[in-house]
């Protein structure tokens, strides 16, 4: 993903002027090189095809339905995981109302020099370690330190704006809303490092031009640098989307595996993650048939949102070149 | 990379009398304000990272004893215990994880850069790379599970291992990538002119060239190994016992950390506090061990 990557393209087919494979090793070699890395692509396919291939039963049982339907039990083996898409997307989109203004906020920071570059440094490399720490641990910090912390100012929130649909149900201590807290934590190295990348490799003459015609910095920053890397930007959040989707262990002990949709935040709710860490171990039959079903749907959810991301961002990178 | 103001300040064309441009005042408050503000932003998004590794401290440091790394995790209402098995389990898992997934990526990246640079190929697996690393870890899981524990029969680290080499291929190929594509060509053309066949350049010229920069890529992917938890509950599973064969179930000191999170004995939880600091205590010395040796962003 870095840009200045300025290492001459000559590759070692052209420094042998003529690639002749003659040899067996080398022909060999070649071919092993180049299976594998068909390979990648068969592995996505075949991710999917294994995944398929279990969900059958359900698919042919409950069909799209499966979607819209609220119901999961076991005893009379009818599934509907509508409760579980509905809490998969809302607690992304809420993650990424949490997550976005203040990504962006330090991926600016990052990128200008308010202070620096010896102090910068470090603060980039924290920023960087907030991924390197486990879902496990954000789920058990959530549960032992975030909720008793959080709880005070959420019993606050209901009391004053109860009114409001999204409040109405007294806090819960496993719920959507501290879910959600917790992914915007987990995606914003994201969104950071890639909002970053793009404002740093944004060409200096935008600055220039802005500072020749008497912007002030913060002008520069809104008006010229932001809308010019928001192709990045953009890629960067559908990233992060991707991710809090998927997010699996912190969902799973956090939310509170509700089976119904509640429209307040405060209430338990689930994701299809949760769903399926949760039911996989006593699962089985259609059962088990239907969770491999609810992650074919989730599967099929982030490739599409990371192929777009991935356009996105190879698109802004073509017009750099 | 960055222009500051005062160089541009400090350009050769002062205006005498009017050494620099202010602007007004509310535009230099909004300026003062906004900045403000991103440094709130920044200050927030620190805050969870400090708090997680202070109670990580805190929690866990007290437990943190040699019985611990000796003892075999305790029944509920048991005092004391340990978690060997679970850290061996977890170098296991990683191990085996690596050994599917380097060999591959390492391969995989030689091809991208030395047969097929920047070809339709090249460009398609480079996609598929990208959104191979975005699958959720969850996905991995259960595809190891269809494809090595249905057929098998058993849960088992090999299952893992699977599981985890889909995870860290991504990381393996992107950073072998990078490595490769940093020698200069001058090297190739050096190693082809004294008569190399391309196996011998790769394998003894290119490959050694690139090796701090796989081996970076290898400890950052067995970073992501160790701490992943959602693809090894389907595959790994658990154990309360060591294991003597990699086809077995086998306890891993992420699966430990969720089992005794949400489990209501005391002395679990503290164990499961113990746990995370050890993982996290690894993840970050392999993750600082691995940027202070390339100086290099990955991710």
């Amino acid at each position: 993903m870095t840009p200045q990557s300025a290492a001459p393209e000559e590759s070692l087919i052209q420094a042998s002027s003529k690639f002749h494979p003659t040899r067996l090793i080398d022909r060999v070699f070649y071919w092993l090189t180049l299976i594998l890395a068909i390979g990648i692509g068969a592995v996505l396919v075949w991710i999917t095809f294994s995944l398929l291939n279990i969900a059958l039963p359900s698919i042919r049982e409950f069909g799209l339905g499966f979607l819209t339907q609220s119901v999961w039990n076991p005893v009379t083996d009818s599934f509907g995981a509508f409760p579980q898409v509905y809490g998969t997307i809302v607690s992304a989109i809420l993650a990424l109302l949490f997550a976005v203004p203040i990504g962006v906020g330090v991926a600016v920071f990052l990128s200008e020099d308010f202070l620096p570059r010896k102090i910068l440094t470090p603060i980039a490399f924290l920023v960087e370690l907030l991924a390197a720490i486990p879902s496990v641990v954000y789920g058990l910090w959530g549960i032992f330190v975030l909720i008793p912390a959080i709880l005070p100012l959420l019993r606050w929130i209901h009391s004053v704006f109860g009114w409001i649909p999204f409040f109405s149900t007294p806090p819960s201590t496993r719920q959507m809303f501290v879910t959600a807290l917790v992914l915007s934590i987990m995606i914003l190295p994201t969104i950071i490092a890639i909002s970053r990348d793009t404002l740093v490799s944004l060409p200096p003459q935008l600055r220039q031009g802005a500072y020749g015609l008497g912007a002030t910095r913060w002008e520069t920053i809104l008006k010229v640098l932001l809308p010019a890397a928001l192709s990045g930007i953009i890629g960067s959040v559908m990233l992060a989307l991707g991710r809090a989707l998927g997010e699996t262990m912190a969902a799973a002990m956090l939310i509170g595996n509700a089976n119904r949709v509640n429209i307040s935040f405060f209430a338990p709710a689930s994701t299809i993650a949760a769903l399926i860490a949760n039911q996989f171990g006593e699962a089985s039959g259609l059962q088990r048939s239907s969770l491999f079903f609810a992650a074919l749907v989730l599967m099929l959810l982030t490739l599409a949102v990371n192929m777009l991301a991935e356009y996105i961002i190879s698109r802004f990178q073509e017009v750099e070149r | 990379m960055t222009v500051p103001n005062d160089r541009i300040a400090n350009s050769a064309f002062k205006v005498s009398g009017n050494p620099q441009y202010v602007p007004s005042p509310t535009r230099g408050l909004f300026g003062k304000v906004m900045t403000g503000l991103v440094v709130l932003c920044a200050a927030l998004a620190l805050l969870p990272l400090g708090s997680i590794l202070y109670t990580l401290l805190v929690n866990g440091f007290s437990r943190l004893t040699p019985a611990v790394f000796t003892e075999l995790p305790p029944p509920p209402l048991v005092d004391g215990g340990g978690f060997r098995n679970a850290i061996v389990g977890t170098l296991l898992t990683s191990f085996l994880g690596a050994l599917i997934s380097v060999p591959f990526g390492v391969l995989t990246a030689i091809y991208t850069t030395e047969f097929g640079r920047g070809n339709r190929l090249s460009q398609f697996v480079r996609f598929c790379t990208n959104v191979l690393s975005g699958v959720p870890s969850i996905i991995a899981g259960l595809f190891a599970y269809g494809v090595v524990v249905l057929i098998t029969g058993t849960f088992s680290a090999v299952a893992g291992g699977v599981a985890l080499a889909v995870l860290m291929a991504p990381i393996v190929i992107r950073t072998a990538e990078e490595g490769l594509k940093s020698i200069p060509p001058d090297v190739r053309q050096a190693a082809v002119g004294v008569g190399a066949t391309n196996f011998q350049a790769i394998s003894r010229i290119i490959l050694p060239a690139a090796l701090p920069f796989i081996a970076t890529g290898v400890t950052l992917a067995l970073a992501r190994a160790v701490g992943e938890t959602a693809p090894l509950l389907f595959t790994a599973l658990f154990n309360q016992y060591d294991v003597n064969s990699v086809w077995q179930p086998t306890a891993t000191l992420s699966v430990l950390i969720y089992n005794f999170a949400i489990s209501p004995y005391k002395n679990q939880q503290e164990l499961a506090w113990a746990a995370a600091l050890v993982v996290v205590g690894l993840i970050l010395i392999v993750s600082i061990i691995a940027r202070v040796a390339t100086r290099r962003k990955v991710y």
